[in-house]
Parts: structure tokens; sequence; C-alpha cells
């Protein structure tokens, strides 16, 4: 009853993405891949979300904000990295001010590839993800034990 | 029997209120042309935010967010059992002042600036909902919801445009659209998630099980203006609960949010034209 998997609340922050992939999130609420039919809330606030979205590389503004926005996030929470900037930097990488993939500055669970990545891959992800979710929910029931 | 109704209440209004709430996600999705969550969703999240870590932002909230809940049983409860339905009115407005409270003790900006708006809400609802215990008193005679469900015909009959006003500002108490200022069921509102911004897991979830008994509480307002002495007008009411429910949905989905200068006018309008009217004539006739 109380799986984490059975509604999931996501949160979607754009570090530096060129917009592809925040449309390609935001096509995922739309009537034709309805996210909502497995419960899913595309929320605006850390505090009630599970799964952090993030698409873009990371740089150094939104470097602070990234890691506000994990640390605010009640556990379990796990995070996805939607498209290749997000995974590694992607065509960016090389840029002065791009850190590189998110991974650089909080652990992430599942990465998405793709640019842009497509709304059925970023279903499938967030998917995988809940997988994660559950795992983690339930090694911290076994840790208040 | 008027005890059964309280422990009714009190035990099967959050599981009516969440159904009504996973019905309402579903009508709202066909709408949209979505196919919409399971039914049950609302108990799955229910379940999920308390299995989550609770962030205390500080030691007040949570027992604000506790007092709104016991508070609003009160009140419920006092419907329930037919006591004074003016006392019912006023406990509701004060459980909101707790739910205020919680929202202003945290230092997020969107919380408090949802906290003003839902005061600025509780001002634009508060006069009609007193009109209403006054046009109840003008039609039965009696402020006890055992005497209005008594009387030999419908309130409905008697106050027709209290009724339509009280459809309108029941869309700011159940948080639908255009009046959902201070919060919103709705993902992405301009301030986060107003006076919810800063309440986390088991917080959340009872803030959501408070607001399941503050619905089944309106409707059980709602109820009063068609239950009679006859039984079948209870069924009646039944019925036009369901459908005022569900003109509330869908207003949910034909409207955009307003600003809070044309809710706290028009709410005052509203009640100036449909309840002061409708009082007028009922003093006039009565
Ligand atoms: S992966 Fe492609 S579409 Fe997505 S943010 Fe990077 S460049 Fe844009």
């Amino acid at each position: 009853m109380n799986k984490v998997s059975k509604s999931p609340w996501l949160l979607h922050y754009d570090a530096s993405s060129c917009n592809g992939c925040d449309i390609e999130v935001l096509d995922c609420l739309t009537p034709k891949y309805d996210i909502e039919r497995f419960g899913i809330i595309n929320t605006g606030d850390p505090f009630q979300a599970d799964i952090l979205l993030i698409t873009g590389g990371v740089n150094s503004q939104t470097e602070r904000v990234v890691k506000q926005l994990y640390s605010q996030m009640p556990e379990p929470k796990v995070v996805v990295a939607v498209g290749i900037c997000a995974c590694t930097g992607g065509i960016f990488k090389e840029c002065y001010n791009i850190k590189g993939g998110i991974d650089t500055v909080i652990p992430v669970d599942v990465y998405v590839p793709g640019c842009a990545a497509r709304p059925e891959s970023i279903i499938d992800g967030v998917m995988k993800a809940l997988k994660v979710l559950d795992e983690k929910q339930k090694a911290m029931k076994e840790d208040r034990r | 029997m008027n005890v059964c109704f309280v422990i009714a209440y009190l035990l099967f209004a959050p599981l009516l209120g969440g159904l009504l709430d996973g019905t309402d996600r579903i009508i709202s999705a066909r709408m949209q042309r979505r196919k919409g969550p399971s039914i049950l969703q609302p108990f799955y999240d229910l379940g999920k935010l308390f299995s989550k870590e609770l962030i205390a932002v500080n030691n007040v909230q949570f027992l604000l967010n506790l007092s709104y809940l016991v508070i609003l049983m009160i009140a419920g409860a006092l419907l329930f059992f037919g006591a004074d339905l003016l006392m019912t009115l006023f406990i509701l407005s004060t459980a909101d002042m707790f739910l205020i409270m919680a929202a202003s003790s945290d230092s997020s900006p969107y919380a408090n600036m949802g906290a003003s708006r839902e005061m600025l809400q509780m001002m634009a609802y508060e006069p009609l909902t007193l009109l209403i215990a006054v046009g109840f008193y003008l039609a039965e005679g009696s402020f006890q919801v055992s005497d209005i469900i008594d009387a030999p015909v419908s309130a409905i009959l008697w106050m027709p445009g209290l009724f339509v006003g009280f459809m309108y500002t029941a869309a700011i108490k159940l948080r639908k659209s255009p009046f959902d200022l201070s919060t919103s069921h709705h993902a992405h509102q301009e301030m986060v998630k107003g006076i919810t911004t800063e309440m986390s897991g088991p917080a959340l979830a009872i803030m959501n099980i408070a607001e399941y008994y503050e619905l089944v509480l309106l409707l059980g307002i709602f109820s009063l203006f068609f239950i009679n002495s006859t039984w079948w007008s209870w069924i009646v009411a039944i019925i036009a609960c369901g459908l005022v429910f569900f003109a509330e949905t869908l207003w949910d989905n034909v409207s955009a949010r307003v600003k809070w200068k044309s809710l706290l006018y028009s709410c005052w309008i509203v009640t100036l034209v449909a309840g002061g009217v409708n009082i007028l004539i009922l003093m006039l006739i009565k």
C-alpha cells in the first residue's frame, strides 16, 4: 500500500539545457503520453518530490541550485538525468562554464540518453527510477529496524 | 442515531473524501482526453506521504497542522450530530486560522504569500457563509441542524439564491480553479505550492486528510438545502451533492486562475446579489 512507486511526484529542473529536453519532459504530461496514469504528478516543490528530473549539464551558476534542491527533498529520493547533456555534458562539455554531467555534483540513479531524449525513453527512465526508489525505501525501513 | 452519524463521519469521511478526490482526478483527466490515475490514487499518495521522511522546518508547524485536522473533525462532528449550524460554521473558520498559522510559521516566502492569500479567501467567502446560517434561521426558524432536516419542505425552495452563492464560494473552499489562489491541486503555480510549500511527507498527508474531512463537511451543508422530513429527500440530497461536485470539477477545468481582486469583488457581488436579495425576500414573506 505505501509503496512509494505508486505515487511518485516529480520535480523538474533545467540545469543548463537548450530547452529541447525540457519540452520533451513537458510532452510526457500531454494527453498522448499522460504520465499521470502512473500516479505521477509534476510538482514544483522539492519538499514534496520523490524524483528529481534534471535536464542539461551543470554549470557554475546552477551547481548551487542543484545541490540545494537535492538536499531539500525528503528521503527516499532518486535522481534522473535526462538527455545526453545531463548525463555527460554532451555537446556543451568543452564549454568554459560547464562542469559536466549531473553526477559531478549529486549522485545520479538513472541516465536517460538522447538529444533530445524522447518522451518514451523519459517515461522508461522514470519507470526504472521507480524500481530504485522502492529499493531505497526498503533499505530505509531495514535501517529503522 | 445521531451518535452513529458522528462516528460514521469520523471514520468514513477520509475514505469518502479520498474516493471523491480520485473520481475528481479521473473526471478531470477524461475532460482533458487523458486516461488519468486509478481511483485509489489519493490513498496511494497518503500511504507514500506517511512513509516519507518528515523534514521539520520548525517545531510548531506539525502541531498546527494537526490542530487544523482535529478542529475540522470537531466542526464536522457537530454538523452530523445535528447541533448548531452557526457553531459549525464558526469552528470551520477557526480551523482555517490554524492552517494559516501553520503556513506563516515557516520562513518560505511562498508559504507566507499563500497564507495571506488564504486570509483573503476567507474574507471573500465568510460573509456568504454567515448569510447561509441566517437564511436557514429565517426559513426554518432554528439554527439547529436537527430542526432544519425535520422541516416539511426543503430549504432550497426558500433559499435558491443562497444555494447558488454557496456553490460559487465553495469553489474557494475546495481549492478549485479559478479560485485556487493560496494553493492548488494542480502542478506548477506561480508560487510553488502556496501554503503547503514547506509541508513534507506526514505533514502534507495530515493536511490532505483534513481537506477530505472538509469536503465531506461541505457536502453535508449542501445536502442541508435538500433534506426535509421525507425519506426520499435524502436520496435527492445525495444526487444533488454528486451534481454539485461534478459542476465544481467542470468549472475547475474550464477556467483559469483569477487575480485576488476579481476573487474578492466577484464573491462579494454574488453574496450581495444572490445572498442579500434572497435574505430580503425571505424576511418579507416569512
Ligand atoms: S541533450 Fe540535446 S536537446 Fe537535451 S539539453 Fe542537451 S542539447 Fe538540448
